[in-house]
């Protein structure tokens, strides 16, 4: 069954927990503390609220896509978190955690950022509550995600660029801990998935999960049938928690697409789940990609957002007891779910999302006749440029 | 070697009016071979003990020093079992009781209780685990316990009563006092936090505790060795490895910094 909330160790049975430094510990204790006293309090949800309706546009709609659904076979639905400010889903978590940290009297915010639409749904949570705002980035990603870096910088918040490891978004993760640990006193760390030592990936949970309870709505089988399927892309797995949560343990069928990258079988990809084993990856007990030594491994996605090692503990969990399922889909079949969207719907998908957009479009035959929903985490305009190089290289 | 091994060194220097110094340094570099020879130069300059570093590739306590040191040593084939292998030559060379630095990661696909097998075999005494605060620690304590070691805990600026009591009950055999917020490196200025830190613990208990993170030159162990019963000294004397170009020249320049710290930590 899923848990309202992680036990006493903040952990979901055997995954989670906080494998953090001492420094950082009190730290952590706050937070649980002051994040359970606002999420009790009727003052704090109608603060988030307000601002969720009239800042973000919430709630998001639902739309059916009705040629992609003739072509495919299914009765496929939308659940347009693309429509959300700033173009993605982060920032019902960014605007919850920036209110928090106004709550805890802290006035320096800092975050990672992969595909750059955390920093730059956390920047603009920071210029809205006027925080001070340090995002790191992987210098890979700036490089491939250079629109959302500029849009950071017209936010007003400082772009680090990091450059050990791969530079992509676990060493963002990574010197983001390692400026926290230095400046914990002054500054909060919104971290941008259900990942992290605990309570953030309870807290990130709590702040995304929104996003099902709409769907619930939107798809009550009155104005729309119930969804038979509902199907996410997974890296850090903010939005697929986001929208499977208020279902899971229901008898709607929960998928999470992973990060295949060049193929499972090449050992280059961001399937933490699918071919990962259990180990603890910042802060966290939870599957990552690791070698015999427990050296934690480089990933590789074409989709930065999804270019990662390990995954959001809560899904650990569900993997486990068989509440979702997990599967992944490689560069090349999210590459064309962009593309199908696009020239199909008129929607530009995410990179990330277009992975399980492709995981339906390969299914489709399987799930014909069905009712499905796609969390529609994120629009593509971003990944055009990363796109385009890539036509051209092929040419 | 054992944990005992650690306890004495304490009781001998508390004798003697000085700290221990306790150089840190990555397993592995310039290379496994030249390692060993690295950590004897210190014994030989002054260093009471060590701390062994097994180079990890995610290493969310380190600074950018101790990062590509161990970038550095991982390309150069070490990890857990060249580092283990290290240590093993380190203690039966020099004598000196020493313990791993180690992140969370590597020990748990290892499994708690056959690390700490392994460790036992090789003669340390302990582990430090950067990311492995007490809430955490009681199966990795346990372990290390049952063979004779034990599981240092740290205490940070931030750390606060009630955890630094729950720190204090878990009876590590030695108290890693954080001596800065923020990762490890060198810093300009000496640590205003050891002595309140060791205030701190001594209300409770008389375990040693030795200060780490942000010392680097003589003048900042003196200050620590003031107060704290052992002294951690780590990029500074990686940083000095990394810029040697042969290891004849890194233990030369260990011996002449290891000498200063060891001078520096003398109280009188």
């Amino acid at each position: 069954m899923r848990l309202d909330r992680p036990d006493n160790q903040g952990r979901f049975a055997e995954y989670g927990g906080q494998f953090a430094p001492e420094t950082l510990m009190p730290a952590l204790e706050e937070l649980e503390t002051e994040f359970a006293k606002a999420w009790d309090d009727p003052g704090f949800h109608n603060e988030l609220n307000k601002l969720l309706a009239d800042f973000v546009g919430r709630p998001t709609p639902v739309y059916r896509a009705e040629r992609l659904s003739d072509q495919l076979g299914i009765d496929l639905y939308l659940k347009r978190e693309d429509l959300a400010h700033t173009g993605a889903h982060k920032i019902n978590n960014t605007m919850g955690q920036a209110l928090l940290t106004k709550r805890m009297g802290k006035n320096r915010v800092i975050a990672e950022t992969g595909a750059g639409q955390h920093g730059v749904a956390t920047a603009t949570a920071c210029a809205l509550l006027g925080q001070e705002c340090v995002v790191y980035m992987g210098e890979k990603d700036i490089e491939r995600q250079a629109l959302n870096v500029q849009r950071m910088r017209m936010l007003g918040t400082e772009v680090r660029p990091v450059t050990s490891g791969a530079g992509t978004l676990k060493d963002a993760v990574s010197a983001a801990m390692r400026d926290w640990v230095a400046t914990v006193d002054t500054t909060h760390y919104i971290i941008g998935s259900v990942v992290g030592p605990h309570p953030f990936p309870w807290m990130v949970r709590e702040l995304q999960k929104v996003i099902g309870e709409e769907l619930q709505e939107q798809m009550d089988g009155s104005q729309r049938p119930h969804p038979d399927v509902i199907v996410a892309c997974v890296g850090g797995g903010s939005n697929a928690m986001g929208i499977f949560y208020p279902y899971v343990g229901s008898d709607v069928r929960l998928v999470g697409v992973e990060a295949a990258g060049y193929g499972l079988e090449t050992g280059e990809h961001g399937a933490s789940l699918v071919a990962g084993s259990p180990g603890v990856i910042h802060g966290s007990m939870t599957y990552l990609l690791q070698d015999v030594q427990g050296q934690i491994l480089e990933a590789h996605s074409i989709s930065a957002g999804l270019d990662y090692p390990g995954v959001g503990p809560e899904h650990a969990y569900f993997k486990d007891r068989q509440l979702v399922e997990y599967t992944s889909i490689t560069d090349e079949e999210a590459v064309e779910a962009v593309n199908l969207l696009a020239s199909v719907e008129g929607i530009i998908p995410a990179l990330e999302t277009a992975h399980a957009l492709a995981w339906i479009a390969k299914e489709a035959d399987s799930l014909r006749g069905q009712t499905v929903a796609l969390n529609l985490s994120g629009r593509g305009d971003k990944d055009v440029q990363q796109i385009i190089d890539l036509v051209d290289a092929d040419e | 070697m054992s944990r005992q091994a650690l306890a004495e060194l304490f009781s001998r220097c508390r004798a003697e009016n000085r700290a221990a110094l306790l150089p840190y340094m990555t397993a592995g570099l310039p290379d496994p071979e030249g390692s060993v020879r690295l950590f004897v130069a210190m014994a030989e300059a002054g260093a009471d003990g060590f701390e062994v570093g097994i180079p990890y590739a995610d290493p969310l306590m380190d600074g950018p020093v101790i990062q590509a040191a161990g970038d550095r040593a991982l390309a150069a084939g070490s990890g857990v079992e060249v580092a283990l292998d290290i240590l093993e030559q380190v203690v039966a060379e020099t004598g000196r009781p020493s313990v791993v630095m180690t992140y969370v990661n590597p020990v748990l696909r290892m499994g708690p209780e056959v690390f700490a097998q392994r460790l036992s075999q090789a003669g340390a005494s302990g582990a430090i685990i950067a990311d492995l605060p007490v809430d955490e620690a009681l199966p990795f304590a346990s372990a290390l316990d049952r063979h004779g070691m034990g599981l240092v805990l740290f205490v940070a600026p931030t750390t606060t009563e009630a955890r630094l009591e729950n720190v204090v009950q878990a009876s590590p055999p030695f108290v890693y006092g954080v001596a800065e917020l923020g990762v490890t490196g060198e810093r300009d200025m000496a640590s205003s936090h050891i002595g309140s830190l060791v205030a701190r613990v001594r209300k409770h208990s008389e375990v040693p505790v030795v200060a780490g993170v942000g010392i680097a030159t003589p003048d900042q162990a003196r200050s620590a060795a003031a107060a704290a019963d052992g002294v951690i000294v780590g990029s500074a004397l990686v940083r000095r490895v990394m810029e040697a170009d042969t290891v004849d020249a890194a233990e030369d320049a260990l011996r002449v910094a290891v000498g200063e710290l060891a001078d520096a930590i003398r109280r009188d």
